[in-house]
């Protein structure tokens, strides 16, 4: 199964994650994990997520989050997963 | 599984530290388009071209969306046009015809460069071979994204003079043909010494003649990754130092491959090559200069800098050979001088010069590049620059080239703008002492001793 990466940095407000969570489940993304931390009020969350079954391609997915980011105030990027796989796993 | 770490290690690279993916090059055989004639040559030329390459731009996008890391060029190389066009050549305006049937194509298809208007005259020119090079200067004026290049020397087979001294005369008549755009035509010609088949990276790429009917290669970027990484490592030993370049280069390397490997699956084009070159941009912190000053010179140029940059591009080649199955291309640190604000910086400081240029390009991949030089500089002085070059190539068994680019009108210590990935630069001075009667002789110089290896 192909994951999916979603990171969410920026300042704190209320409800980052019930906006990001909520248009997921919208668009039939199911959340595998969530991490997150906040780093000097700033806030940082990473998500894997499965976006096959998605209503949504990935580039829509994609431009989507990172319109929700806008509107929220912080960005939101989706990747898959082998970027960062193959970049810390031997 | 992956953590919030590492995910931030990577987006930090791209979005902080200007790592990207440099370009994405698909290589295409035009082997099969020759033909005695000229119009029939230049339909099957852009249709081979076309075929392999219309999905190109798109597929590069989609991937760059998907992995969050952007692919900043997309570019084409072929088969060296004086193979393909000998036969239906006869003047080198015919050789104009297939320049610009090339850039038209570049044009549809959306890509950034195509090169490969090249000749390979290490040993001797055939007569297609001298009409291509006759006709570069006239391409490059009338075209806008054909790269060319010469290949005038090799370790096996020496170098060859006359060829030299036909292209210190070509890059004087490439600068006046386009005087009007700083002599831009010379950015986009590459005179080499034991220039590699499968070089994904501008000006001096082509499709080799030992390479399938079609590749992908790729070439990375991240000198401001390394520069950062280093920010680190104040105090310690070298190393310390090599360890932190070695896994950055690792990292960085696998990114590459990565991509290779799925632009490859996507466009059903097999994967040739990663090159592992470390290849600086304009952009503040994206500099082999400031990699080689973190390392504790004031100023590149500055009594230790060619140990440094040695140094520096050992390490990327030992991180980066393990990342990918297959490694080729240039694979060394490149230090053009327009390219790279820290090297412009200590051109203009007064710490770097052509010597010292010269000194470092023996240790590194790949010569003296987007190097801006006196209008008045005459083409013997630019063919031994070139001789110089070579003869460091031909008997260090390494690739060496010159990108030199006479601005006419300048003089030292005026600036001259390219644009965008290839930057700016400040005319630097070059020896006026003569050599013409040396540059002048004819015939070649033959192979050095230890190229007789059977």
């Amino acid at each position: 199964m192909k994951k999916t990466i979603i990171t969410v940095v920026g300042k704190d407000t209320v409800g980052i994650i019930a906006k990001v969570c909520t248009y997921l489940a919208e668009k039939n993304v199911n959340i595998l994990d969530i991490s997150q931390t906040i780093v000097s009020e700033y806030f940082n969350m990473m998500m894997i997520v499965d976006a096959n079954n998605s209503s949504v391609s990935f580039a829509e997915l994609s431009d989507e989050l990172d319109g929700l980011g806008k509107e929220i105030g912080v960005s939101i990027k989706a990747q898959t997963e082998d970027i960062f796989d193959c970049m810390h796993r031997i | 599984m992956i953590n919030i770490f590492e995910v931030n290690e990577t987006n930090k690279m791209i979005e902080q530290e200007n790592f990207d993916v440099r370009t994405i090059t698909i290589g295409v055989s035009l082997f099969d388009c020759i033909d005695s004639d000229l119009d029939v040559t230049c339909k099957k030329i852009y249709d081979k071209i076309y075929s392999y390459t219309k999905d190109q731009v798109k597929v590069g996008e989609e991937i760059s969306k998907e992995m969050g890391i952007p692919i900043v060029n997309k570019r084409i190389s072929v088969t060296p046009i004086s193979l393909v066009g000998g036969s239906a050549c006869k003047t080198p305006e015919d050789f104009v015809k297939i320049a610009k049937t090339l850039d038209q194509l570049a044009h549809d298809v959306g890509v950034n460069f195509i090169g490969g208007y090249s000749a390979i005259v290490s040993k001797n020119m055939t007569k297609a071979d001298e009409l291509l090079i006759r006709s570069i200067p006239k391409a490059l004026a009338e075209t806008e994204l054909v790269c060319s290049s010469v290949n005038i020397g090799s370790t096996k087979t020496g170098m060859n003079m006359d060829a030299i001294k036909l292209m210190g005369e070509v890059v004087k008549e490439t600068a006046d043909l386009t005087a009007d755009r700083d002599a831009i035509g010379c950015a986009k010609l590459v005179i080499f010494c034991n220039a590699p088949d499968d070089n994904p990276f501008m000006a001096g790429a082509f499709h080799g003649v030992t390479e399938g009917d079609a590749v992908i290669n790729v070439g990375v970027s991240g000198p401001g990754v390394v520069l950062e990484a280093l920010k680190h490592a104040h105090g310690k030993d070298f190393g310390e130092l090599c360890e932190i370049i070695k896994k950055t280069a690792f990292k960085i390397t696998r990114v590459g491959q990565l991509v290779a490997r799925e632009a490859s699956k996507r466009l059903n084009i097999p994967f040739g090559i990663v090159d592992l070159s470390l290849a600086p941009t304009p952009a503040i912190g994206d500099s082999i200069a400031d990699v080689l000053q973190e390392m504790g010179l004031e100023r590149v140029g500055a009594p230790g800098t060619t140990a440094a940059l040695a140094m520096l591009n050992d390490q990327v080649k030992k991180g980066g050979i393990m990342a990918s199955s297959y490694v080729g291309g240039l694979s060394g640190a490149f230090i053009p001088v327009s390219e790279d604000q820290g090297m412009i910086d200590a051109v203009n400081v007064g710490s770097l010069t052509l010597e010292k240029l010269e000194a470092m390009t023996c240790v590194c991949s790949v010569g003296l590049d987007m190097i801006a030089i006196p209008g008045d500089t005459s083409a013997a002085t630019i063919s031994g620059v070139i001789a110089d070059e070579a003869a460091i190539g031909m008997i260090n068994q390494k690739t060496t080239a010159c990108r030199l680019i006479p601005v006419p009108g300048k003089k030292v210590g005026d600036l001259v703008e390219f644009g965008g990935l290839l930057g700016y630069a400040p005319i630097m001075p070059v020896n006026t002492f003569d050599c013409s009667e040396f540059v002048g002789r004819g015939g070649r110089i033959p192979a050095p001793i230890h190229s007789f290896k059977n």
